[in-house]
């Protein structure tokens, strides 16, 4: 890993990007890293495109700016794609991970010829697998955790049932699903 | 030992709250500090601290409340950002004037208009001179040290004050970050027991609060404030040193990053610290002498400590996140060339307002400050000393 990962979140109000950023952070945190989760916060109404960001270092984190030339991008809606300039400033030797179920060249299209790895996962599938409902962070959260390396599968999975039996302590029957809902998109997320 | 946590800024000044415990709180929520009452209140009404929390209808209610409960002789805090600070406005002045020890969280924000909720410190700018102690915090570390900090520098007999800890909305206060907390045992020994010389609710020693205050004595009362301030700065130190014995960490009036041996540098405050401190290490990787005054207690002024420690630099650039709107440039550069000026130390100086209405800070645009200063070395030419960075052209 290097020694400073940056991440960043592309989704829409209400789709929990910023909860799965804050998620992230969590899980990094517990395996001893330096972390921080912010979103950037801009006019907040459902369905409005929302960006959130992630830094994981080995070291203390000092700066505090967004993210410009991210490692990683994630796109936890595809409708994005043709509206927001998701690729800007990503690093070619990063990737993208996007929840979609369009075809490849469509992506690599909308892409306007990026050149780092490009990935694919259908998060609503899962998540409707999985939890009988959509919602598309979790399995976005397994893709970024598998694609980054940032912690291994059996620590994101030790991490996180430890973290969602503290968030849903009143809800403890989304508990499983949610823990299925990584576990598959540990396994689907594939390279384009 | 310490607790390693990860939590945001707002989070972080909500537990140094709880772990302070104090009588009361009073706060009306206002982005972005909402959150800070809002998870106080659950400390509230999870039992886990005795604070008599008073949900106020306004901010100005809020602070009239603090005072209350501070004349009354308990220890109170509060939590405000940009416009309620604005309301709080006439109250913040009698509260110092009271000499009442109130601690807040000021959580900076754009006061409008036009309306903006993000990042600058235009709203603590503006209440600079209403003799409040005033200390500023990088990141959510900081801003939970100095909340625990603030009540035994407030409450010291020879000074007496009120008190806020600042922090950069959003920047700082929505952002979870890895954290060392202190125990709750440790906080409490550290704070200690509130006990006033006088206040209203001492039967023994009936005492008036707040009576009209004319010729005869105001000029005097002022003056004791002004005294008071000038107090607080032993005090902070002497803060800081137990502090430091129980934490290993260091504070001071302002933090000096490779400084010392640097030939420019930057003199600012809260998280923008941060990233100029990511761009020193990068520009001292190329060879380029750079060097960081990271301002901490900004009330009292450390005008002469300040002064020494930039006296031996080549040019040095202020960056100012709230424009004065006078002509000449921000509070915080008139205040930095006034105390050069009077300790005898010429250095070519810049402002640069930047920042506004949470316009964001990249480290692209610290290093463009350092490239105007070494070209200002190397011409030895300024042209404009009040400038902007970030703007739009």
């Amino acid at each position: 890993m290097n020694d400073l990962i940056e991440i960043r979140w592309h989704g829409r109000g209400g789709q929990g990007a910023k909860t799965a950023s804050l998620l992230l952070a969590d899980a990094a945190f517990n395996t001893g890293k330096y972390i921080q989760g912010f979103p950037e916060y801009g006019p907040e109404r459902m369905g409005a495109p929302i960006t959130a960001y992630n830094r994981i270092s080995i070291n203390p984190i000092r700066i505090h700016s967004n993210i410009y030339e991210p490692d990683y991008v994630v796109v936890v809606d595809d409708t994005l794609l043709e509206s927001v300039d998701v690729t800007a400033g990503l690093k070619q030797e990063g990737a993208i991970v996007i929840n979609t179920t369009k075809d490849n060249d469509y992506i690599r299209k909308v892409l306007k010829g990026y050149k780092g790895e490009i990935y694919k996962i259908d998060a609503r599938k899962i998540s409707e697998e999985a939890l009988g409902k959509y919602f598309p962070n979790v399995p976005m959260l397994a893709a970024i955790v598998k694609v980054s390396k940032i912690m291994t599968d059996e620590e994101l999975l030790n991490d996180m049932k430890g973290s969602f039996k503290h968030k849903f302590a009143k809800k403890p029957e989304v508990i499983e699903g949610n823990m299925k809902a990584l576990e598959i998109a540990l396994k689907e997320v594939e390279k384009i | 030992m310490s607790i390693r946590e990860r939590l945001s800024g707002n989070e972080a000044a909500a537990i140094a709250m709880k772990q302070i415990n104090p009588d009361v709180v009073a706060a009306f929520p206002i982005t972005p500090s909402t959150e800070i009452p809002q998870y106080f209140s659950s400390f509230v009404s999870n039992g886990e601290v005795n604070t008599e929390f008073v949900a106020v209808e306004s901010e100005h209610s809020a602070m009239a409340a603090t005072i209350g409960a501070e004349a009354a002789g308990g220890r109170a805090m509060t939590a405000t950002s940009a416009n309620g600070l604005s309301l709080m406005w006439e109250m913040i002045y009698i509260a110092s004037s009271l000499r009442l020890p109130i601690v807040m969280s000021l959580v900076n924000r754009a006061v409008s208009g036009p309306l903006n909720i993000h990042n600058d410190h235009s709203d603590a700018m503006g209440v600079r001179d209403a003799g409040w102690i005033m200390m500023f915090s990088e990141n959510n570390q900081e801003a939970y040290d100095n909340l625990i900090m603030a009540h035994r520098i407030a409450e010291n007999k020879k000074v007496k004050l009120p008190l806020m800890v600042c922090q950069d909305g959003f920047i700082t206060s929505h952002s979870i970050e890895n954290i060392e907390l202190l125990e709750d045992d440790v906080v409490k020994k550290f704070v200690g027991e509130y006990n006033p010389d006088e206040y209203l609710l001492n039967k023994n020693n009936p005492i008036a609060v707040g009576p009209l205050d004319l010729q005869s004595y105001l000029f005097e009362h002022k003056a004791a404030q002004a005294e008071a301030m000038r107090n607080a700065k032993q005090v902070i130190l002497d803060v800081a040193k137990d502090f430091e014995e129980i934490t290993g960490r260091k504070y001071s009036f302002f933090e000096e990053y490779k400084l010392d041996d640097a030939e420019i540098a930057i003199v600012c405050m809260n998280s923008t610290a941060g990233t100029t401190k990511y761009v020193v290490d990068n520009l001292r990787q190329k060879g380029i002498k750079a060097g960081l005054l990271k301002l901490r207690v900004f009330r009292p002024f450390p005008a002469e400590e300040i002064a020494k420690a930039l006296g031996h630099l080549k040019a040095v650039a202020i960056l100012d996140k709230a424009d004065s709107l006078n002509a000449v440039g921000g509070a915080l550069f008139q205040d930095v060339t006034s105390a050069m000026y009077v300790n005898k130390k010429e250095v070519p100086m810049v402002d640069y307002v930047y920042g506004i209405g949470g316009r964001d800070t990249k480290a692209d645009d610290i290093e463009s400050v350092y490239n105007d200063l070494a070209e200002i070395v190397k011409t030895g030419k300024i042209d404009n000393p009040y400038r902007y960075l970030g703007l739009r052209r």
